[in-house]
């Protein structure tokens, strides 16, 4: 699309006169040492006092630098090149530095993307708070202190009194979120620009915090403007979307309107990608209660057919167990001040067998026990209770070779494309690592091994050349999965193995994993928080909750008849669970 | 943190009998007779030299010496220096001059090495900045004694602003000089921490946060970079204090000061043990106590670090 259209906002019956921010033409760009790289190519967008609005697309597409933009905040060299950001009528790109500090915060709050990294660790709860109170003018010195009370209560912290001399690594993920909210909107801004807000934390916890920015928003009349990879989730909490793409916006609009009839190929792709949607979808296959119409719309891109296919007419099949755990138990011993130890339960008496090629996930929040359960299968940990079998050997005694025969059977692939690789170490080296750690094959051996491999995950032979860091966050999953692959094992256990990725991204590694499946006859044990993705892979679920499993199931089961008021709790927390599609 | 410290104090008495050990035996290992030493080339009556061996206990084997002069630490004797003079008369002059000299040095470089060092890293690849990494690549690079030198010669005989040598009482102001030597490499240092330091830290989340609060720019970078980008400089100045109170020798040297460095050289050369270890022994006590103190700034900076056990 090469004339992005105006975004044709339809004006809240109140305020038929100026918008609250209007931004025409805006260009952005970072300088490099190749020159200027253009963020953000002339993007169009209107937001009216009390509207919100979304912007959503994949990482790279300038959403967020847009918003970096309209808050005068673009990192490193970023620079506006072109066009303007009117707000109540100001151009914002004119603005001088002394003029920017009136409008932030004052008129225009932020929240950022990720609680642990937005706090200063330095300083105390109440102080970053009342600071900003203090800054905006509102309150002075008492005043503003019990002002920082209120705010913090606002947000969702009703022992705020008690925990004012805090700092926020005794805070958790949530409450850092709901401290990081308060502060924005602490000074009462017209305009909320709310980066990613809730992409680092549990479902449950995401959606208790949307809920609230939506009750608290709505009373003060403050227009929020989202920016989010989550289409679901956009549709769910704004009333206008606008699509961007590599810089520009490729589709803009209201939301159930984007949603139920995407125009642009790519935001087509989108809505067909979102797991939160798909697995919508599936529902509405699986219950025939949708149109031959829907289908169409929703059955192009890149999480295709097969997968829903698959989704659709799996059964838990009555194959042996390849892992059986049984009444397993892990206890940590936790120092406290003093000598005093405390013992955290972390997996609590739990029993479950993963079927020869199937998947199984094991889903639960944060703090649930499923990576420890991971890690207990891996025998990466020594278990406290309860024994695990594998392929119907006891794994309680086995040292040495058997050791090393089991490891080479079981490979983990880990949650963080970044972390998990060795930037020193060249992709090719990276993937034929556990051959030459097992002494498998000839050198001559194992570099086609390596050509074999990157073939399996579609990557191009040139890759064996590079570096992690010139990858991107898929490929770099991609790379994990083939070295997971090189000693050709039976199992694989994905811990939050695609959690990291961007939606496109993640459709197709999910992809990738099921073909894989098919033509390897694997085993998936697949671990993450995600609901909406469980739906799309696996054929049983357990859901975890403190250390136990609070429901086994199949995943229609669980997806359909959940009788688990926990499990109900997820499923309702899924971001756009309560969109309804068709209707 | 009571704990925590006490545990540290603890910590020292075994640091405390290992270093005098050591440093006692180092001496007694060292070859050569120090009394025929002291006499040179007219060796004086045998008697003579037995009577002083016995007086300075040194006919006794090495751990008995070792023994007798821990002692008399606990009774608050730490010997006599081979010329008379008590051990305690000769620390109670040199390390109020050193302690002075070091103070002023470490004031300097900390007061002027984070000043620049900020505003290096707020203009990082600016003018400023480049022309501060120069410096500093400067002083670390050339030696302390030409850069003593030369500041003696343009300030104490160019300019005649401040005397070439200390005088034996070594007022503060006759010390500035050389303190400004003493500290010129642990400058260079601070402003290069500082400036890694702010410059990395003003990329961080938490800043870009402050200032979407609509925090003013002075008050960014007061209250959220700086505090948080004192930490690594801290511990260089606690590890400083130890080195500037010892390693003064050279600067000492240039400009005639009766401080430590001096004082220990000479005991060194002509083997008195006891002044050696007992100075050795106070210096060991500075440096554990400069770590204690760093660790326990630490804790004050940032509040993550609680020491528990």
């Amino acid at each position: 699309m090469t004339n992005p259209q105006t975004v044709p906002v339809t004006p809240n019956s109140a305020n038929e006169e100026t918008p609250l921010l209007k931004i025409r033409g805006l260009e952005v760009g970072f300088e490099t040492q190749r020159g200027v790289v253009q963020a953000v190519r002339g993007i169009d967008l209107t937001l009216y006092q009390g509207q919100s609005l979304a912007i959503v697309g994949e990482s790279g597409s300038g959403k967020s630098t847009t918003a970096q933009a309209v808050i005068g905040l673009l990192p490193g060299t970023g620079k506006v090149l072109g066009g303007s950001i009117e707000f109540e009528g100001n151009d914002l790109t004119k603005f001088s530095d002394a003029q920017f500090s009136e409008v932030r915060g004052s008129q225009i709050g932020y929240v950022p993307q990720d609680p642990m990294s937005n706090l200063n660790p330095v300083w105390s709860i109440g102080f970053q708070v009342q600071e900003a109170i203090e800054a905006n003018g509102i309150a002075q010195g008492k005043e503003a202190r019990q002002r920082t009370i209120e705010v913090l209560n606002e947000a969702g912290l009703s022992d705020a009194s008690e925990r004012l001399k805090q700092f926020p690594h005794q805070f958790s993920g949530g409450m850092r979120q709901r401290v990081l909210i308060g502060i924005g909107l602490s000074a009462r801004p017209k305009l909320l620009i709310a980066d990613e807000p809730t992409s680092a934390l549990d479902v449950t916890v995401q959606r208790q915090i949307l809920d609230h920015l939506q009750t608290l928003t709505r009373d003060y009349g403050t227009s929020v403007l989202f920016i989010t990879h989550d289409l679901g989730l956009a549709a769910e909490r704004a009333e206008q979307l606008v699509v961007m793409y590599k810089g520009k916006v490729v589709e803009s609009g209201p939301s159930r309107e984007i949603l139920e009839n995407p125009q642009h190929p790519y935001t087509q792709r989108l809505v067909a990608a979102a797991p939160s949607l798909a697995s919508r979808r599936i529902q509405s296959i699986k219950s025939n209660t949708s149109s031959e119409n829907d289908l169409k719309i929703f059955g192009q891109g890149s999480l295709d057919d097969a997968l829903i296919a698959r989704a659709a007419s799996r059964e838990a099949g009555a194959k042996t167990d390849l892992i059986k755990v049984n009444n397993i138990t892990k206890v940590y011993e936790i120092r406290k001040q003093g000598f005093r130890k405390d013992k955290l339960l972390a997996v609590n008496d739990i029993s479950f067998g993963v079927k020869k090629g199937t998947t199984t996930a094991l889903v639960g929040e944060s703090g649930s026990g499923k990576s420890t359960v991971a890690k207990l299968i891996l025998q990466l940990e020594p278990l406290t209770g309860g024994s695990i079998e594998f392929d119907g050997v006891d794994l309680a005694g086995i040292k040495g070779d058997e050791l090393l025969k089991f490891r080479r059977r079981v490979q983990p692939v880990f949650q963080d494309p970044y972390g998990s690789l060795d930037p020193q170490y060249s992709v090719g080296n990276t993937i034929a690592e556990p051959l030459l750690a097992h002494r498998i094959g000839t050198p001559k051996e194992r570099f086609n091994r390596v050509s074999e491999l990157l073939d399996q995950v579609s990557l191009p032979q040139a890759t064996r050349h590079r570096y992690p860091g010139e990858l991107s966050g898929g490929q770099r999953q991609r790379v994990a999965i083939a070295r997971a692959l090189a000693l050709k094992p039976d199992v694989l256990i994905l811990d939050e193995a695609v959690s990291a990725l961007d939606v496109l991204v993640q459709g197709q590694v999910l992809n990738l994993l099921t073909e894989l499946q098919t033509e390897l006859d694997l085993t998936y044990l697949f671990i993450t928080h995600d609901l909406a993705v469980v739906r799309l892979v696996a054929d049983n679920v357990c859901v975890m909750q403190g250390g136990r499993i609070v429901e086994a199931a199949t995943t229609d089961e669980v997806f359909e008849n959940s009788k688990n008021p926990y499990t109900q709790e997820l499923l309702e927390a899924i971001p756009g669970a309560n969109i309804k599609l068709g209707a | 943190m009571l704990w925590y410290a006490g545990k540290r104090f603890l910590q020292m008495i075994p640091v405390f009998f290992g270093a005098t050990f050591l440093i006692y035996f180092m001496v007694f290992a060292v070859p050569g007779d120090p009394i025929a030493a002291l006499y040179g080339d007219h060796p004086p009556a045998p008697g003579v030299i037995e009577t002083i061996r016995a007086e300075y206990n040194l006919d006794k084997p090495f751990i008995i010496q070792y023994l007798l002069y821990i002692g008399g630490l606990f009774q608050g004797d730490l010997g006599t220096t081979f010329s008379g003079r008590s051990v305690t008369d000769v620390m109670a002059q040199a390390f109020p001059i050193t302690a002075r000299l070091a103070m002023l040095a470490l004031a300097i470089e900390a007061f002027f090495g984070i000043i620049v060092g900020l505003v290096a890293g707020l203009r990082k690849g600016k003018l400023f900045d480049a022309s501060a990494l120069v410096i500093s690549l400067l002083l670390i690079s050339v030696p302390t004694f030409v850069v003593g030198f030369v500041l003696q010669f343009i300030f104490g005989i160019q300019l005649g602003w401040a005397r070439t040598t200390v005088s034996g009482a070594a007022p503060w102001g006759e010390l500035i000089l050389p303190a400004i030597v003493l500290a010129s490499v642990s400058f260079a240092y601070i402003v290069r921490l500082t400036r890694a330091s702010v410059a990395d830290n003003l990329g961080a989340d938490f800043v870009r946060t402050a200032t979407a609060k609509g925090l003013s720019r002075r008050r960014v970078v007061t209250v959220h970079v700086l505090r948080n980008s004192l930490v690594p400089v801290v511990t260089y100045l606690g590890v400083d204090i130890g080195s500037l109170m010892v390693g003064a020798i050279v600067t000492e040297g240039i400009f005639n000061i009766n401080g430590v460095g001096g004082t220990v050289y000479r005991a060194i050369t002509l083997g008195e043990g006891p002044t050696v270890v007992s100075f050795v022994a106070v210096m060991v006590i500075i440096f554990v106590l400069a770590n204690l103190l760093v660790d326990l700034l630490y804790a004050a900076l940032d509040p993550r670090i609680r020491y528990a056990n």
